[in-house]
């Protein structure tokens, strides 16, 4: 499904890292994310960010579910998948993703049940059938609601919500490295492919929070939190700049160098990339967000509009992540390693790793987050008929 | 019986106890290409060197190496374990390279340009079997390894065909096998070899372009164009894998 310009090595008329290398770390980053978002009220205490702050580990929860499916669905041998934690490469740095994976998906399971479990025993008392039994098997018994269970909780939570963070940006900063440390690859060779994976990890992650708590109490009818929005709207106008001033940085001192690999690479970016590359990620979904952002958080727009222009930038957000996955796996693959040519990526529709699976797989995970809403309870509100006062804790 | 009938059935007989010296297994001694292997009591592979060369100057581009090595191992069409680039520099130092269907037909049709050309030449590609290879480090199960004699293949049985080998390789030889699903590519062909062949393309080629040999046997040819003051290059130097492909008479040009 390719075509080429040039000569192009005759092995590399097929790409192999499909759309579903360029959904992967999409996911990851949208994992790491909304961990982060979860981090600042439990870890940096934004309090701002209380609404949403189980909300963004539920949804880290629902991505994390989902992310290795496209790599199952990319692997010649998927049944052979577990190899790579079994006979792992000390020298590959695609083995440490299965350590890697799981010791973060623990940590973010254990945070879930520390949090949840004083949510669910206070539930406990309204609940029957199925859900009880749920509830009490989440609890692990343990329905004990004095301060000083609720104290140990929190410090539990918090601890893990702090090793959460690193652990969140090993997870991205090292699918950064993946692609980083190629060095036959000179679209990837760059030492700053960690730090660039990482924010526009956060980036990606604060945007899907944004629309998905918007979305939810548009649906439900509920106000909408505006200092919780607004918070939200700062974070993501903060890491934005730095994501795209480093990403523009990272390209600038390439192009002021003028190695011998740039030569190559500015017909990159001047042709089979322009488009997806400086017309939508660069100009169009980077910039505009990048204004509407600033003026909401310099002026401080309130209300209707408030909500409004932050949905556009969430989503444009998010188009302009996915655009950067893209941009960089398949751009990488894309120019020949002959450096006299580039081959083109067409995928098809009902492919193994094309179009509709990946958006099977992009829509995985916001199913699974309806399912786990009907367990875990994501907002405040919902225990608001609780006889006993809620404690702050969580 | 008349004469003629006599030695018809004379030549039947043995016309076929000749093609059944072909069809037993009888214990046949094969000829042994790489001097020196056969006589070891037990192969040591630290005791070898081996190294491949390609002659720029004495590639023909017919693509016969191509053709044995596709029957050699089964290659799925559209996939090259080696090919062969056609170059073309003009005199104004334009490039223009090719290699259609990998040489696997050769190249019976000449390339036109519009500019009087300055150089022309064939360049073999196949596995550089790098000292330091990319391939090796990359891979997450440990499925692509380094043998003591300087061989780097691939165990099948391990490889989850992640690719991220054949995005390491500088050098574009490895790909995904469309059948067996898994990372695939050149292996000097270690098989024959390890019995005292030589690789199948270094049998085929008609010109002696391609070279293989042992570097602790002296008198190897390989060895011998080592001492000697021939140019002996590599491709892609910078990349640090240190290739054990050495290609004499490479011009700057080739990638
Ligand atoms: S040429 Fe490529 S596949 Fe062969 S050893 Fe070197 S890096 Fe590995
Ligand atoms: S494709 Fe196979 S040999 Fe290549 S890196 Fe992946 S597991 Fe290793």
């Amino acid at each position: 499904m390719a075509d080429v310009v040039g000569y192009v090595f005759p092995n590399e008329h097929h790409i192999h890292w499909s759309l579903m290398i360029v959904t992967y770390p999409y996911i990851t980053g949208i994992i790491a994310g909304a961990f982060i978002v979860s981090s600042l009220y439990h870890v940096f205490h934004v309090k701002a960010l209380k609404p949403v702050s189980r909300f963004a580990l539920i949804f880290a929860l629902s991505f994390g579910i989902c992310c290795t499916w496209p790599l199952l669905n990319h692997l010649g041998h998927p049944e052979r998948c577990f190899n790579i934690m079994l006979t792992p490469h000390p020298t590959s740095a695609m083995a440490g993703f299965g350590y890697v994976y799981s010791t973060y998906m623990i940590i973010l399971l254990l945070e879930i049940l520390f949090i949840y479990r004083a949510v669910f025993a206070r539930l406990l008392p309204q609940t029957t059938g199925f859900k009880a039994t749920l509830y009490r098997a989440l609890t692990f018994g343990n329905t004990d609601l004095s301060p000083a269970t609720l104290r140990f909780d929190h410090k539990v939570t918090s601890w893990l919500a702090l090793i959460g963070i690193p652990m969140a940006c090993v997870l991205h900063g090292y699918v950064g490295f993946i692609f980083g440390g190629v060095k036959a690859v000179h679209w990837w060779l760059t030492p700053l492919m960690p730090v660039i994976f990482l924010l526009s990890a956060c980036v990606s992650g604060i945007a899907g929070i944004i629309l998905g708590y918007l979305l939810v109490q548009w649906w439900k009818r509920r106000p909408v939190d505006e200092e919780c929005l607004s918070t939200l709207v700062k974070y993501l106008w903060g890491f934005l700049i730095l994501d795209v001033v480093l990403e523009l940085l990272d390209l600038g001192v390439h192009a002021y160098l003028r190695v011998e690999s740039w030569h190559v690479l500015e017909h990159l970016i001047s042709g089979p990339l322009f488009t997806s590359f400086i017309v939508m990620q660069i100009l169009i979904f980077s910039f505009i967000p990048l204004v509407i952002l600033g003026v909401l958080t310099l002026a401080n727009v309130r209300g209707k509009a408030l909500q409004i222009l932050a949905t556009l930038s969430a989503v444009m957000l998010l188009i302009q992540v996915y655009c950067m996955r893209w941009n960089v796996v398949i751009g990488g693959q894309m120019v020949s390693k002959s450096g006299r040519g580039y081959t083109f990526y067409h995928p098809g529709f009902f492919e193994k790793e094309g179009i509709l699976p990946t958006i099977l797989i992009l829509l995985a995970p916001v199913i699974i987050l309806f399912f786990l809403a009907k367990v875990f309870p994501l907002w405040m509100t919902e225990e608001g008929q609780n006889p006993q006062p809620i404690k702050n804790f969580n | 019986m008349n004469k003629g009938r006599r030695k018809f059935l004379g030549y039947l007989l043995k016309g076929t106890a000749g093609s059944l010296y072909w069809m037993l297994p009888l214990p046949i001694k094969v000829p042994l290409q790489i001097p020196g292997l056969g006589e070891e009591e037990k192969y040591d592979p630290e005791a070898h060197e081996f190294v491949f060369m390609v002659d720029i100057n004495r590639c023909i581009g017919c693509g016969s190496c191509c053709v044995a090595d596709k029957r050699e191992y089964q290659v799925p069409d559209g996939q090259y374990r080696t090919w062969v680039e056609r170059y073309l520099i003009t005199v104004d130092g334009e490039v223009f390279v090719d290699s259609p269907k990998g040489a696997l037909e050769g190249y019976p049709e000449p390339r036109k340009v519009e500019k009087p050309v300055r150089d022309a030449f064939f360049v073999p590609k196949l596995c550089n079997m790098c000292e330091e290879p990319a391939c090796v480090q990359v891979c997450p199960v440990g499925a692509t390894f380094k043998t003591d004699d300087g061989f780097v293949l691939i165990d099948y049985k391990r490889c989850i065909g992640c690719a991220y080998c054949v995005q390491a390789c500088p050098y574009g030889v490895r790909y995904i096998h469309k059948k067996k699903r898994t990372a695939d590519k050149c292996t000097w062909c270690y098989h024959r070899v390890r019995r005292g062949l030589l690789p199948a393309c270094v049998n085929a080629c008609p010109t002696g372009a391609r070279k293989f040999g042992d570097l602790r046997d002296p008198d190897s040819e390989v060895s011998k164009i080592l001492r000697s003051s021939e140019p002996l290059f590599v491709l892609k130097p910078d990349m640090g894998t240190f290739p054990r492909l050495k290609y004499l008479h490479l011009r700057q040009e080739v990638i």
